[in-house]
């Protein structure tokens, strides 16, 4: 992959040579709390966040959007009026994060309207700083190879920038004169140091190898009703998970007439009806038989598919659960088969 | 109603598998006191010839205003043009389909799912057991397997209903008794009317009345109510059929058909599009296909 150099200050620079192409999106300050908003330049952001509240699968599957409108003849797809984005900044972490909602919604049944906006976001890659709750080094999520279109690293002297797609390149190219790809030995030792420095940051300790085979045994462990009890079905995990995808699709008609929209928006694999049929019958009607679903999917039946966690490690759901039911509580107290307090 | 087409960066999307096709129901009459039969035909004609599908299949079915929710099949793909559906009223996308007059339409996407292995069940013999309203996925077997008689081998069709009054398709399937190229067993738990016919008890007692089988050479298909399963995987697992010829069709909450709404999803399998016909032998090892109850059953 083409690796190439850019000055720090050059940076701000680049961002408003790029604006033309599509909204500028990155990560900004909100009352103390992280998230990715629309921005002007590169002053409004904070680059130094560890996560956002949300992680950017908001841009590709938002969180409520328009799939049709009908009347008495039918139903027209809405779709073509996705404005163009660029986002700034997002994470190793989320970016795995998308390329697992991309081989769910692009592959086998292509979804035109994640497909639309995947074509229509501009995805640009920045290396972070990780803190206690992240675990990308357990879900080898740590460090991003593609997905991206461009990929800033920050060697506080200088930015390696990693060229991931014809379009990330074709950005370069609106300021090839602030690009270099003269690399020298120092450069590569720098790269290496910071390597070794980010391998150093994480203090969890956290580890899933052989989670499938503990989620096995641990099916009908009590310690699912134990977690049952503690959980508010509230949903928040699977809002702030990056790779949670599931949704809900109703008609809603427009008051005296026979018009009206089917609106797509986020639904909880934690929401009692999530699993309800016609009839009433709930084939998980506890909170533990949700819990459950959620983290097998996520350590246990993902990785029998696809030979890895759906979990990237983001640490968003030890960040937001008001109870501590995250995926380090849970595998702790699946192996030690005890539930912390 | 003419599709918008849309190009991005000079692709061209593909269709959109979102989106429903009109159909114009063109019969409705009740077969029970809470379960009518439907019959539809696309409204852009060209549609009939082009749609094909497999016993097992189901469709997304949209009333406009109300929303859309999965429905199997119970027309045989070997009847084309027509598509046949068994609903019962228990929800409010049923009630208002109930409501629904002839000549009116309703939104139809599909079909989904693997539907039955045909290519496999093809030579062998076939044992279809249906419960209640498992007879409207499987009739679409049924129908598909008498219509292409000599593809396959003997023909077992077993039935068992609550009392007469709630057995669909009853006037079909006592017609079917006539015929000497299947076997058809009827049976009802409780007789209420005294004037029943056929067989009085759970629909185990029709076992009694099987007759010699080539277990080895037969595929089983079972719908029924979850309580229905555990003794009738129990009886054909005995009777030496191999766990992946006994085959089974789900219901799941669906908001997709594809894939992609994550409400279907059992471990790492999608009802949607991994089923909904599994084998007894993904029921052993999947816990949540037909519940922890009739997995343990059979391990023990």
């Amino acid at each position: 992959m083409m690796i190439l150099k850019m000055k720090k200050e050059d940076l701000s620079a680049f961002l408003d040579s790029i604006k033309g192409w599509g909204e500028l999106w990155g990560p900004t300050k909100k009352e103390g709390k992280t998230t990715f908003a629309k921005v002007d330049s590169l002053s409004q952001m904070d680059l130094k966040a560890t996560r956002t509240i949300i992680p950017p699968k908001k841009f590709l599957a938002p969180p409520r959007f328009t799939m049709f409108d009908f009347d008495e003849e039918g139903y027209i797809e809405r779709i073509g009026d996705v404005p163009k984005k660029i986002i700034f900044g997002i994470h190793p972490c989320d970016i795995h994060g998308i390329l697992i909602l991309d081989k769910l919604f692009l592959e086998n049944y292509k979804d035109p309207y994640y497909a639309e906006r995947r074509e229509k976001t501009l995805l640009i890659g920045h290396s972070c700083i990780p803190d206690d709750k992240c675990m990308c080094y357990a879900t080898n999520t740590d460090f991003i190879a593609e997905g991206f279109d461009l990929f800033f690293t920050d060697l506080k002297m200088f930015y390696l920038v990693w060229v991931g797609s014809s379009r990330g390149h074709d950005l370069i190219r609106m300021r090839p004169d602030l690009f270099s790809r003269d690399l020298d030995k120092n450069d590569i030792l720098t790269y290496t140091e910071y390597r070794k420095w980010k391998n150093g940051q994480y203090k969890g300790g956290i580890d899933f190898t052989g989670m499938p085979d503990v989620f096995e045994l641990g099916y009908s462990s009590p310690i699912w009703d134990q977690l049952g009890d503690k959980c508010l079905s509230c949903g928040q995990c699977t809002m702030v998970c990056p790779t949670c995808n599931c949704y809900n699709a109703v008609d809603e008609v427009e008051l005296g007439t026979a018009e009206g929209t089917r609106e797509r928006f986020w639904d909880s694999c934690m929401f009692r009806e999530y699993s309800l049929v016609a009839g009433g019958h709930n084939f998980r009607e506890k909170r533990a038989d949700r819990l459950r679903l959620w983290y097998t999917h996520k350590l246990q039946a993902y990785i029998g598919e696809f030979g890895k966690p759906a979990c990237v490690g983001c640490g968003r759901c030890v960040d937001t659960c008001p109870v501590d039911i995250n995926v380090v509580s849970v595998s702790k107290a699946l192996k030690e088969q005890e539930v912390g307090k | 109603m003419k599709k918008m087409c849309v190009v991005l960066d000079d692709r061209e999307v593909q269709d959109n598998p979102f989106q429903p096709d009109m159909w114009r129901i063109v019969r409705k009459y009740p077969l029970t006191h809470d379960v009518n039969f439907f019959q539809a035909r696309p409204v852009d004609v060209d549609l009939a010839l082009r749609w094909n599908y497999l016993p097992g299949q189901f469709v997304m079915l949209s009333v406009p205003g109300e929303g859309e929710a999965p429905f199997c099949l119970s027309s045989p793909p070997s009847r084309p043009g027509l598509l046949e559906f068994c609903i019962r009223n228990v929800g409010s996308l049923t009630e208002t389909l109930f409501a629904l007059k002839e000549n009116q339409t309703i939104g139809i996407r599909g079909p989904y799912g693997n539907g039955f292995p045909m290519d496999k069940m093809e030579g062998k013999d076939i044992m279809i057991v249906a419960g209640g309203m498992g007879a409207a996925p499987l009739r679409s077997l049924l129908l598909d397997v008498l219509d292409d008689r000599d593809r396959f081998g003997k023909l077992t069709y077993l039935h068992g209903a609550k009392n007469p009054g709630d057995m669909l398709f009853r006037d079909e399937f006592f017609q079917l008794r006539e015929r000497e190229d299947l076997n058809c067993l009827l049976t009802v738990d409780k007789d209420d009317t005294g004037k029943w016919p056929a067989k009085v008890g759970l629909i185990t007692t029709l076992f009694k009345d099987l007759g010699p089988i080539d277990a080895k050479n037969t595929f089983a298909a079972v719908c029924g109510p979850p309580v229905m399963y555990k003794f009738v995987m129990e009886y054909l697992v005995k009777l030496g059929i191999p766990k992946h010829q006994i085959l089974m069709t789900l219901e799941r909450r669906m908001k997709c058909g594809v894939g992609k709404c994550g409400h279907c999803a059992i471990e790492y399998l999608y009802t949607c599009i991994d089923g909904p016909v599994f084998t007894y032998w993904d029921v052993l090892h999947m816990k949540e296909l037909i519940g922890r109850g009739v997995s343990d059953k059979v391990i023990a």
